[in-house]
C-alpha cells in the first residue's frame, strides 16, 4: 500500500513541477510574480475538457494528442497576448502595480472562462477511462497516473535541454542571471521575454489539460495549483530546476501520504513546512540568495 | 500652507461627519445598510493602506484578519453565548486578529517585497481551509449567523434586525468609523508613521539611521491586521451571517481593489473607495452575472491609466485648475 | 576612540583588506586615501556593520564590537553616510533629518502624537537644515534637490545623528567646485563643534591638505602610510601609488 501512496505522491508531484517550473521560468527571467498563473493552468483544462467532449468519437491517441497540445496552444496563445498588451507594461513600474495587474487578469481570466464555456463544471473523463488500469504488486493502478508522470518526466527533460543545449535556453539564463549585462550584449531582450512567458503559460495549461480527465474542470480551479506551485517554489528555491523537482516531489509525497492518514492535516501540514523552511532556509533549499 | 491644509482638512472632516449623522433623515434605510457596509469595510481599507502607501507593501490576504475578526464574534456567539455583548464581541475582534496577525506576520515581515504578497495570500487561504473544513467548529461554509447583541447590558428588546440596523448600529458604526480614522491618521502622521515610510523609501538608509526596518513592518503589519479585524467585527453584524468566503482570494483581492479605487497616495483614499466599491459592486452584480470581468477590467484599466484612483484624479484636476501660488 | 587591529577581509580568492591597523580619536578629522578600488568603502563597510571581517578587532571605546551588528553600532554612535546618497525621497528634507534625530532619541516608535508636534525635535532639526543651509527647502521633498544639494542632506543626516564616531564617504563628490570649500567648511565646523571622531574619504587633495588633521593612505590592502599631511605626501611609496610617479 505504501508503493500505491508513494506513486500517488509522485502523480501529485508531477502537476506541481510543471506548474512551478512555469512560474519559476517567469519570475526568473522577467521578474514578474504572476499571480494570474493558475488561470492559465484553468484555461488549459478547460480547452482540454472542451476538445475531449469534442473528440469523443476518436481514438484514445488521438484524443489525448489533441486535447492536449490544443489545451498547450491556447494557453500559449493567451500568455503571448497578456504579454504583449498589459504585462509588458509593468516592467519599469513598481513591484506592486505588477502584482496588481496580475491579479486584475487572474478575475479578468475567470470570468472569460465562464463566458467562453459557461460556469458549469466539465468533465472529460473519456482519456482515463480509455487507459485502464495495471496490476502492481496486487494493486490496480490507473495507466493514466502513470501517463501523466511520463509527459512530466518528458517535459522536465524538455526544459532541461532548451535551457542547457539550445542558444534560447542560453540567452533566457542569461537574462536570468543579469539582466542588464544580457541587454548589453546585445541580447533580444524583447523576443526572448515573450518566448519565456509564453514558455511559461503553455506549462501551465499543460497541467491543466493533463488534470481534468480525473478532476473535472471548475470555476476557480487554478488558485490551488497557483499557491502550491508557489509553495514548490519557496521549498525548491528560486531558479533552481532541480529545486522545482525536488520541491514537487517533496510537496507531492507529502500530500499524498496525509491525505491517506490524516485527511485534514493536508493543507497545514504543507504550509509548516513551507514556513519551517522559510524560516530555516528562505533562499529555498537550491535557491541563490 | 501646511496650516491652511490642516484646516481644510478639519474642516471637511466635520462636514462630513455632519453630513453622516443626518443621513438617516436623507436617504432610505437600504441605503443606510450600504453606508454600513461601506463604512465598515472602510476600516479595513484603511488598515491595509496603512501597509501599502506607508510602509509600502502590498498584502494579498487580508481578508485573513477580516474574518478573524468576523469569526472571532461567531465563536463568542456560538460558545458563549451567555456573555455575547457588542463590548465583548468588539474585544474579541480585536484580540483574535491581532493574535493571528502577528503570527501571519512574523512569517511574512522576513521576506522581500514579492515573497511577502503572495506568502500573506498563501497564508490567508490556508486559514480559509481551516474555517471550511472544521464544519463541526466553524460550522463549515454554511457559516454562523450573528444575531443583535445586548449593548453595555441593554437589550435591543422587540426590535427587528432592519430597524437595529437603520437605528441605533447605524450611529454605532458611524462612531467606531470615526474614532478608528482619528486614530489611524494619529498614527500615520506620529514619528512611528514617518519611520514607516522612511523604510518605505529607503531600507538600506533606515537601517543605517537606527530603524530596525523588519521590526517596524511586523508592527505595521500587526496594527493593519488589528484594524481589518476591527472592520470585520463591526461588519459581521451589518451582514447578520458570515461564511468562510470573507477568508478567500477573491474577497482579500476586493480590499485591494478598494484602495486603489479611491487612491492609496491620500489618507482618505481607501475610505472614499470602500464607500465607492460598495455601491459599484451592487450595480454591477445588477446589471450582469460577469462583474468579476468588470472589478478586474477596472482594476487593470486603474493601474495602467489612473494609479492614484479617484482622489488621485480629483487632486490632479484641483492642482490643474488652480493658479500657481508664489 | 576608533581603534582597528588587524582587520582582514576576503571576497571570494581576492584579499580586498589585509592588514588594517589604526585608530581616531575624539576631535581628529582623518582623512583615508587611496588608489580606485583599493577597499576604502569596504573598510568604511566594515566599520559601520555593513560587512564582517574575516579577522581582526575593531573596537569603540575600548568596547569590542567586532560582531556587532550594523544597528548596535549606530545605537552605540557610529554614523555615516553613502558614496550614492541614500536619502527618503518621498518624505520631506526636513522629515529625512528629524527621522534621524527621532530615531536617535529611540522616538521612533512612538505613535500617538503627531511628528509636528515634537517642538523640541522639530527645533533641532531646522538648526541642522540651517547649519548645512538647507532650511530653505526644509518642506520639500528631498527627491527634489539637486544631486549637490541631495549630497549635502545626505551628510546632515549622518550628523543629526550626533554620532561619536562619523564616516564619511566623499562628502564633496557631486557638489559643484565652487561649493566645495563652503560644504566643508559646514561640516568641518559642525564636527569640531561636537568634537566627534572622523574619518573621510577623499580624493581632492585641497580639501585634504586644508580640513584634515592627519592622512592614511589605503593601497593593496594595508596602510600605507599614516601622518600629517605634509609627511604623508612626501612618501615615496605614497606617490607612486597615488600619482603614480616614481622618482
Amino acid at each position: 500500500m505504501g508503493l500505491i501512496y508513494a506513486l500517488n505522491g509522485v502523480y501529485f508531484a508531477a502537476f506541481l513541477f510543471l506548474t512551478s517550473l512555469g512560474l519559476n521560468i517567469i519570475l526568473g527571467v522577467m521578474g514578474i510574480l504572476n499571480l494570474a498563473h493558475g488561470s492559465l493552468y484553468a484555461i488549459g483544462g478547460f480547452v482540454a475538457a472542451f476538445l475531449v467532449g469534442l473528440m469523443a468519437q476518436s481514438s484514445l491517441p488521438v484524443m489525448v494528442l489533441v486535447s492536449v497540445l490544443g489545451a498547450v496552444a491556447v494557453a500559449g496563445v493567451a500568455g503571448f497576448v497578456l504579454e504583449t498588451t498589459l504585462i509588458k507594461h509593468m516592467y519599469r513600474r513598481a513591484l506592486e502595480y505588477q502584482l496588481l495587474i496580475t491579479f486584475g487578469i487572474l478575475l479578468l481570466i475567470e470570468d472569460l472562462i465562464k463566458l467562453v464555456f459557461g460556469g458549469e463544471s466539465r468533465y472529460a473523463s473519456a482519456p482515463y477511462d480509455a487507459m485502464g488500469s495495471l496490476d502492481i504488486m496486487g494493486h490496480t493502478y490507473s495507466v493514466y497516473f502513470l501517463f501523466v508522470m511520463a509527459v512530466a518526466g518528458a517535459a522536465g527533460l524538455f526544459i532541461w535541454w532548451l535551457m542547457v543545449r539550445t542558444r534560447l535556453g542560453i540567452m533566457l539564463r542569461a537574462i536570468e542571471m543579469d539582466r542588464e549585462m544580457a541587454q548589453a550584449m546585445g541580447i533580444p531582450m524583447r523576443s526572448l521575454t515573450i518566448a519565456a512567458f509564453m514558455l511559461g503559460s503553455a506549462f501551465a495549461g499543460l497541467a491543466g489539460a493533463l488534470v481534468v480527465p480525473t478532476t473535472p474542470a471548475v470555476m476557480g480551479m487554478g488558485m490551488d495549483p497557483l499557491i502550491m506551485a508557489f509553495i514548490v517554489v519557496v521549498i525548491g528555491g528560486l531558479g533552481s530546476m532541480k529545486g522545482a523537482f525536488l520541491g514537487s516531489l517533496i510537496v507531492g509525497l507529502t500530500r499524498s501520504f496525509t491525505i491517506a492518514y490524516f485527511a485534514e492535516l493536508e493543507m497545514p501540514l504543507l504550509f509548516l513546512i513551507a514556513v519551517v523552511i522559510l524560516v530555516i532556509r528562505p533562499e529555498g533549499l537550491f535557491g541563490q540568495k | 500652507m501646511k496650516k491652511y491644509i490642516l484646516n481644510a482638512r478639519a474642516v471637511c472632516y466635520a462636514v462630513a461627519l455632519i453630513v453622516l449623522l443626518a443621513l438617516p433623515r436623507l436617504v432610505t434605510p437600504y441605503h443606510l445598510t450600504l453606508m454600513e457596509s461601506g463604512l465598515s469595510l472602510a476600516i479595513m481599507a484603511l488598515g491595509l493602506n496603512l501597509l501599502l502607501r506607508y510602509t509600502g507593501v502590498l498584502s494579498f490576504g487580508h481578508g485573513a484578519y477580516f474574518a478573524a475578526g468576523a469569526y472571532a464574534v461567531g465563536l463568542l456567539y456560538m460558545y458563549l453565548p451567555d456573555h455575547f455583548s457588542f463590548e465583548n464581541a468588539m474585544l474579541a475582534s480585536l484580540l483574535v486578529s491581532a493574535i493571528i496577525s502577528a503570527l501571519f506576520g512574523l512569517v511574512c515581515v522576513r521576506h522581500t517585497r514579492v515573497f511577502f504578497s503572495i506568502l500573506t495570500l498563501a497564508l490567508s487561504m490556508l486559514l480559509f481551509a481551516v474555517l471550511e473544513k472544521a464544519y463541526h467548529f466553524t460550522g463549515g461554509s454554511d457559516g454562523i449567523r450573528i444575531p443583535i447583541p445586548t449593548f453595555f447590558g441593554y437589550e435591543f428588546e422587540g426590535m427587528r434586525r432592519f430597524q437595529f440596523l437603520c437605528g441605533p448600529y447605524y450611529y454605532i458604526v458611524v462612531g467606531i468609523f470615526a474614532i478608528s480614522s482619528l486614530v489611524m491618521l494619529a498614527i500615520v502622521n506620529s514619528p512611528f508613521g514617518k519611520a514607516l515610510q522612511s523604510t518605505r523609501d529607503n531600507e538600506t538608509r533606515a537601517e543605517m539611521i537606527g530603524v530596525r526596518v523588519k521590526r517596524f513592518r511586523l508592527y505595521a503589519f500587526i496594527i493593519s491586521g488589528t484594524f481589518s479585524g476591527l472592520s470585520g467585527g463591526v461588519w459581521s453584524f451589518v451582514n447578520g451571517h458570515i461564511t468562510p468566503e470573507i477568508c478567500n482570494w477573491v474577497f482579500s483581492g476586493e480590499v485591494v481593489y478598494m484602495v486603489l479605487l479611491g487612491g492609496f497616495m491620500i489618507f482618505e483614499g481607501p475610505i472614499v473607495g470602500a464607500v465607492a466599491f460598495t455601491y459599484l459592486r451592487l450595480y454591477a452584480v445588477a446589471m450582469t452575472e460577469y462583474w468579476m470581468l468588470i472589478i478586474g477590467a477596472t482594476l487593470i484599466f486603474l493601474v495602467l491609466a489612473l494609479p492614484g484612483g479617484i482622489t488621485g484624479g480629483i487632486f490632479s484636476l484641483i492642482n490643474r485648475l488652480k493658479p500657481k501660488s508664489a | 576612540m576608533l581603534q582597528v587591529q588587524q582587520l582582514q577581509k576576503s571576497f571570494g580568492r581576492f584579499m580586498v583588506i589585509s592588514d588594517a591597523t589604526f585608530s581616531v580619536e575624539k576631535n581628529e578629522v582623518v582623512a583615508l586615501l587611496g588608489p580606485n578600488g583599493a577597499g576604502k568603502t569596504t573598510l568604511v563597510n566594515l566599520i559601520s556593520g555593513h560587512l564582517r571581517p574575516d579577522s581582526g578587532k575593531i573596537l569603540l571605546d575600548d568596547r569590542d564590537i567586532t560582531t556587532a551588528p550594523a544597528h548596535v553600532r549606530i545605537a552605540m554612535g557610529i554614523a555615516r553616510n553613502f558614496q550614492i546618497t541614500q536619502l527618503f525621497e518621498e518624505l520631506s528634507v526636513l522629515d529625512n533629518v528629524r527621522n534621524c534625530i527621532f530615531s536617535k532619541e529611540r522616538k521612533s516608535g512612538r505613535f500617538f502624537k503627531p511628528a509636528g508636534a515634537y517642538k523640541g525635535e522639530k527645533e533641532e532639526a531646522m538648526s541642522i537644515l540651517q547649519t548645512f543651509n538647507l532650511d530653505q527647502f526644509a518642506l520639500d521633498l528631498a527627491g527634489a534637490l539637486s544631486e549637490g544639494d541631495k549630497k549635502i542632506l545626505d551628510t546632515a543626516m549622518a550628523f543629526a545623528l550626533k554620532a561619536k564616531f562619523l564616516l564619511l564617504d566623499e562628502p564633496t563628490s557631486g557638489v559643484a567646485t565652487s561649493d566645495k570649500f563652503k560644504v566643508m567648511d559646514t561640516i568641518i565646523s559642525a564636527i569640531q563643534k561636537q568634537g566627534t571622531a572622523t574619518l573621510i574619504i577623499e580624493h581632492d587633495m585641497d580639501i585634504v591638505a586644508e580640513y584634515t588633521d592627519r592622512v592614511m593612505v589605503l593601497a593593496e590592502g594595508r596602510i600605507l602610510a599614516d601622518g600629517a599631511a605634509s609627511e604623508v605626501m612626501e612618501n615615496k611609496e605614497v606617490k607612486e601609488t597615488l600619482f603614480g610617479v616614481s622618482d
